[in-house]
């Protein structure tokens, strides 16, 4: 069956060059760069210089870049280094509509005797920056506001964060995991702390990720161990997956332009198309401020998880904020924070483009979309009752 | 992705009786649009007294959709004395099972088969007489309490699944505790029997309810609370985090902290805050 894969925003396919790069260190080159034979040297090597093009693509130099798991660890990791370099300090403030990896970790400090603020956002998904300043305190050790939401792809206005907390001695970290690659980002002008970002978001594989750390920012690491990474992440390092994340890093620089320009015009295409062709159907998120790759659209009086089957079986891959999906039973936080209305919350569908999605992928949905957003209405007791109210 | 059987599936791809019926003798409708699923189901009965023809209109997700399906055609044929005997569990198992956090959806089949012959004798559904425990979802202690006895549940996890409360704002799992205490026939465990308590006993017992039942549940929204005195029957306390900035802590405090200490305390209890 033919598949169209728009489910990007939950993880990609890793790159064939990427793939190509990376193989010869799951088979030929195993060795340990830690060790002093020539052998394990040369993977050595090139984890410098995939380091090197990690950094390249976020504008900051290799030697504040600390090589992770994944986007969840450097989260944690970077968060719990500012708390612990200033222990005094008792408040730390987040928002609304982040990722499980930032918002499970503040609800769980705020357990731990943290005094927590999440910052609300307005029902276009823009954050309330008001709030945010008024919430500033002394006490405050961290910040951490992720730089473009995963649900409505909404960007936050980091600079303007960034230049606000400079110098007043609290550390600002930004989860970048969904900007990273699709937006161009360039920390050599900007005062964010630090970064995190996410390997299989950008082609690379699952199970790798880095922490940008300012030069100069106070650091201690999350796992103790070895020294590697200079200390600042204990574990032998998972080279094929650090150098595919190079390589991905690579073309992702490469491609920027095309995700702004390309992907962008499929996106709103797609978008455009499906409004015109579906009656009371909504853009979840402030259609001027997003990643170039997202939409998120609510149709009325149908529930997501209807339609993500109905997809299946086309072969379209796509994801809801609906509740029955995750085995929740409220529509996603993020929705939620937006106040979108239930009507259209439950029915909410995003797509998420890659590079790898043609003008022919965005033609198949936008034919197969609407006969199941149709057929699933006639079904709904909802349906008629919005038309004639 | 969930683990449906092929039967749920084919009852998702290919519903049965999906429609209204105009003159239809008995109309059930359950669920509504903030809750995520909705049901109305028609049936129409035959000279014969036996159902000659029924429909459904189903919003929700794909299990709900397949249980509203299969229940239409196990409806099918039957009296209405038949019709009554039908459990969530009978639709569930018609299609195979279901995952146990869908189990709402035979639930929600099961109701508006009971308000669509409720409809048709004139008379009301019981449950909707209770009190409603679960204030996200609207649902009752008789309701909570039907499910569990006639499931056998025993978490209050499981009575999420199968009726949804406790699945929003999760400040009604301690009544939910007490009801599925009670069914099991343990001794809930908010009713000890209350003495009169000395000085001491009530201090260290305010102090214990806070640290137990309150601290915890403020927690959860990023609040504290600190106990600053007890004089006679007032209360001293002052909030902290979330609580203290809160605009909705005087609600925090009457309604659920001076609830709490009366509830399990001494029902003479006045809380007062003391702010720093």
């Amino acid at each position: 069956m033919k598949m169209v894969y728009v489910d990007n925003n939950a993880t990609t396919q890793v790159a064939p060059e990427v793939f190509e790069e990376m193989a010869p260190y799951l088979t030929e080159y195993y060795g340990n760069p830690s060790s002093m034979y020539t052998f394990a040297g040369q993977v050595g090597d090139k984890i410098r210089e995939a380091r090197g093009k990690v950094a390249d693509l976020i504008g900051a130099s290799p030697e504040e870049i600390v090589l992770t798991s994944c986007g969840t660890e450097s989260d944690s990791t970077g968060i719990h280094a500012a708390l612990r370099s200033s222990p005094d300090k008792r408040h730390v403030i987040t928002t609304r509509v982040e990722h499980p990896a930032v918002k499970s970790l503040c609800e769980d400090l705020a357990k731990r005797g943290y005094r927590v603020t999440f910052v609300p956002v307005d029902n276009q998904g823009n954050l309330d920056l008001d709030y945010f300043f008024d919430h500033l305190s002394d006490d405050t050790a961290v910040v951490s506001i992720m730089w473009a939401n995963n649900e409505s792809g909404v960007i936050f206005p980091i600079s303007k964060i960034a230049e606000t907390l400079q110098d007043r001695g609290i550390v600002f970290h930004t989860d970048a995991v969904q900007a990273v690659g699709k937006i161009p980002i360039n920390l050599s002008t900007l005062p964010v702390d630090m970064l995190s970002l996410s390997g299989h978001k950008l082609h690379a594989p699952k199970g790798v990720g880095a922490l940008y750390v300012r030069k100069g920012t106070k650091f201690s690491p999350f796992l103790i161990g070895g020294h590697q990474e200079r200390g600042r992440r204990g574990g032998t390092e998972n080279t094929a997956s650090i150098i595919a994340l190079g390589k991905a890093c690579e073309l992702a620089g490469q491609h920027i332009d095309d995700e702004n320009t390309r992907i962008k015009r499929l996106r709103d295409k797609l978008e455009n198309e499906l409004l015109a062709r579906i009656e009371k159907a909504s853009i979840n998120g402030d259609p001027t401020r997003r990643l170039p790759n997202t939409t998120s659209i609510g149709f009325d009086s149908v529930e997501g998880e209807g339609i993500l089957l109905l997809l299946d079986q086309y072969g379209i891959c796509a994801s809801s904020g609906s509740a029955c999906t995750s085995g929740s039973l409220e529509p996603s936080h993020v929705l939620r924070a937006m106040g979108v209305p239930f009507t259209s919350a439950h029915g909410s569908i995003r797509f998420s483009l890659s590079r790898y999605n043609t003008e022919e992928h965005i033609d198949y949905i936008i034919e197969h979309l609407p006969p199941i957003i149709k057929r699933l209405r006639q079904m709904s007791p909802f349906w008629k009752k919005s038309q004639t109210g | 992705m969930w683990e449906y059987t092929d039967k749920v599936k084919e009852h998702f791809l290919n519903p049965l009786n999906v429609g209204t019926i105009e003159d239809a003798d008995g109309v059930g409708e359950v669920g509504s649009l903030a809750c995520g699923d909705a049901l109305t189901l028609y049936f129409k009965l035959g000279d014969d007294g036996r159902i000659a023809d029924v429909k459904f209109q189903t919003f929700g997700c794909a299990s709900a959709i397949a249980s509203s399906s299969a229940l239409t055609e196990m409806l099918k044929g039957i009296t209405l004395d038949e019709a009554k005997k039908i459990s969530n569990d009978d639709i569930a198992d018609y299609l195979g099972g279901l995952p146990k956090e869908k189990m709402h959806c035979s639930v929600m089949g099961r109701e508006a088969l009971e308000a669509a012959i409720a409809n048709f004798e004139g008379t009301r559904v019981k449950e909707a007489e209770g009190e409603i425990v679960c204030e996200c979802f609207g649902i009752t202690d008789r309701q909570i309490e039907r499910v569990v006895k006639e499931n056998q549940l025993t978490t209050i996890e499981d009575v999420t699944s199968y009726i949804k409360a406790g699945g929003g704002c999760e400040n009604c799992h301690d009544q939910i505790q007490e009801i599925i205490d009670s069914v099991s026939g343990k001794e809930p465990r908010a009713k000890k029997k209350k003495t009169r308590l000395t000085n001491i006993q009530k201090i260290k017992l305010i102090e214990e309810t806070l640290e137990r039942e309150i601290r915890p549940a403020l927690e959860k929204d990023g609040g504290d609370i600190e106990l600053i005195d007890v004089d006679g029957d007032a209360v001293y306390v002052q909030l902290r985090g979330t609580c203290a900035t809160c605009r909705l802590s005087e609600v925090t405090l009457s309604e659920y902290v001076q609830t709490k200490l009366r509830e399990l305390v001494t029902p003479e209890l006045v809380v007062e805050e003391v702010h720093p």
